[in-house]
């Protein structure tokens, strides 16, 4: 395609079925939530908590990725991407929002003692009551409430300053054009590189594997990092081929697709390698204090432990092994929906059996609900803040490169 | 007939190359092929060529490479010197999957190499075939079979007009052979 006929200030219009549709979701997420808190007992509370951490993290953890595309594209200094920068910039624009309901979240049930109540709870600490946990109390100094609180504030805030950033020396690059926003954003994106790579485990071990606090494994933060990132990957393929299919973005060419289909592909299985990696040790050294972990997801959720692999590395390894399968827009579309719903459930079964009472957990209401609600949310602000900027950052200095992107 | 073989048109520009690509299938000319110091995109799609099968061969060699791992594993730890390690069966398989792993990446990455140097008649010690030596260096050569097309001159004036620096008759098929 030439590039003569490309509208360099296109912009998304966020109106009609989309709009109300994100709405939808919101209003039942809302109504699930009512439904969990309103209708349910102590264990209900709980479940609801449970589902709302997942679907919190969830977001968050998809926008802060989003990011974390962006600074990988400028530290590699790739001339493919730069054309559809504008969607993982809309979603990374996104993530105070996600940041600011994940600490919501997290500070309720913390305090409300539906979450981390492992952790968190009457006397743990104490040395002379009878709920006294000595694992628990040996933790204290990294896992008490002002630390832990601090913590997530500061890693979100830390992404989201860096978010904010990448996302105004784009803006500024259009209006100005040159290469000093592009420097900057090289600079920066280096900088939150190291930063990410280092706090992201932490920040997975904190909101996630703290649920079950005496156990622990050092592969579970890259093993959240492989989902986090390989689901971003998975949303920024599902908006391109939407918008494409809506008649936006059409200088987006299946060189483009492939390239994404790659990165799902290849993370999919980096994914399953991390996964493995803390199976096998755990299995192979055969350790109470590990084997709990799988213990309990074999005896309760086994079916969710198998959808898991089934799901997201199966799905992936077959269906994108194929050259043409990654290009053809409609394969590499139903391979990203099967990825993020399978993402879900891999987060489902990390948080349920740690959150949620054995034998307690369910698939109903409150699952479906809630998570329809996010996805209503994430729909409505990541597609609303992409309507603000043209689809393109057109003065990006490899524009060209990625326009003419042939695989 | 002439001793001909083939006639190379040699090019100091990929585009110029390009264009006399589309010249030469203008006049329904078949090309035998194209050697460029450097990759060019879209020429493989503007001569029609193939995809590579290389990917089945790579199945090929990484599934025998995971069969090769799970039978001899299978053959040591189950049938031929059972080791009683930390109470497990000897038939565990979480155990076999990081050696079966590994082999299968290392046949199939092992029978690739071998694959392409089958193919291209590549091989350490010996010689390697090659139509106009400067095509490995600052040339964009286009050949075409003289055998098959017996319009010389029309070919020589294609090529020429496309841009051409120099046309050789290359009355063996590869200069390079020792």
């Amino acid at each position: 395609m030439g590039t003569h006929n490309i509208n360099f200030s296109e912009q998304f219009e966020f109106t009609g079925k989309v709009k109300t549709l994100s709405i939808v979701g919101i209003v039942i997420g809302i109504a699930a939530v009512l439904f969990g808190f309103l209708a349910g007992d102590k264990v209900m509370h709980e479940r609801t908590f449970a589902n709302l951490l997942l679907m919190a993290y969830y977001f968050a953890c998809v926008c802060m990725s989003g990011t974390f595309f962006l600074a990988v594209q400028y530290v590699a200094q790739a001339g493919w991407s730069a054309s559809i920068l504008r969607v993982p910039q809309a979603m990374a624009k996104t993530l105070p929002i996600a940041a600011v309901i994940l600490v919501v979240v997290i500070s309720a049930g913390l305090y409300s003692h539906n979450l981390y109540h492992h952790w968190h709870a009457e006397g743990l600490t104490d040395q002379n009551s009878p709920n006294y946990d000595a694992i628990i109390a040996g933790k204290s100094v990294f896992l008490n409430v002002p630390f832990f609180l601090g913590r997530q504030v500061v890693f979100l805030g830390v992404y989201s300053i860096f978010s904010i950033m990448f996302v105004k020396f784009s803006y500024n690059e259009d209006l100005a054009g040159g290469l000093n926003s592009y420097r900057k954003s090289f600079k920066n994106a280096c900088i939150f590189l190291v930063i990410y790579g280092f706090t992201t485990p932490v920040f997975a071990f904190d909101t996630i594997m703290s649920l079950e606090a005496h156990w622990f494994s050092t592969m579970f933060g890259w093993y959240n990092f492989a989902a986090m990132w390989v689901s971003s990957l998975a949303t920024i393929a599902v908006i391109l081929i939407l918008l494409r299919r809506a008649g936006y973005m059409q200088w987006v060419n299946n060189s483009h697709l492939h390239n994404l289909g790659q990165f799902i592909f290849g993370f999919s299985i980096f994914w399953t390698y991390v996964w493995f990696a803390q199976f096998l040790l755990i299995y192979y050294a055969n350790m109470p204090e590990e084997t709990v972990y799988f213990y309990k997801r074999f005896e309760y959720y086994k079916f969710w432990f198998f959808l898991n692999l089934a799901m997201n590395f199966l799905a992936p390894v077959l269906l994108l092994m194929d050259r043409d399968n990654k290009r053809t827009d409609a394969k590499l579309l139903f391979v990203s929906i099967v990825v993020l719903l399978g993402h879900w459930v891999d987060y489902y079964q990390m948080i349920m059996p740690g959150a949620v009472e054995d034998g307690h957990n369910g698939f109903g209401i409150v699952e479906i609900g809630i998570a329809l609600g996010f996805v209503g949310l994430f729909t409505f602000t990541v597609l609303s803040s992409l309507s603000k900027k043209p689809l393109i950052a057109k003065n990006h200095p490899l524009l060209q490169e990625s326009l003419h992107h042939q695989l | 007939m002439s001793d001909i073989k083939y006639i190379l048109g040699s090019f100091g520009d990929p585009d110029e190359m390009m264009h006399g690509i589309e010249k030469l299938q203008e006049n329904n000319i078949s090309i035998y092929d194209v050697y460029t110091p450097m990759p060019i995109h879209g020429i493989e799609a503007k001569l029609g060529i193939k995809r590579s099968r290389i990917d089945i061969a790579a199945f090929c060699f990484g599934i025998t490479g995971t069969c090769c791992a799970f039978a001899l594993i299978y053959f040591c730890a189950v049938i031929d010197w059972r080791v009683n390690i930390g109470g497990k069966p000897s038939f565990a398989l979480p155990d076999f999957i990081p050696i079966m792993f590994e082999l299968t990446v290392l046949f199939c990455a092992f029978g690739m190499v071998l694959t392409y140097y089958a193919s291209t008649h590549l091989f350490p010690g010996r010689a390697p075939r090659v139509m106009d030596l400067r095509a490995t260096d600052d040339r964009f050569v286009i050949a075409v079979d003289a055998k098959d097309n017996t319009a010389h001159t029309v070919i020589d004036g294609l090529l020429k007009d496309a841009g051409a620096l120099e046309i050789k008759y290359n009355e063996r098929k590869y200069i390079s052979y020792e």
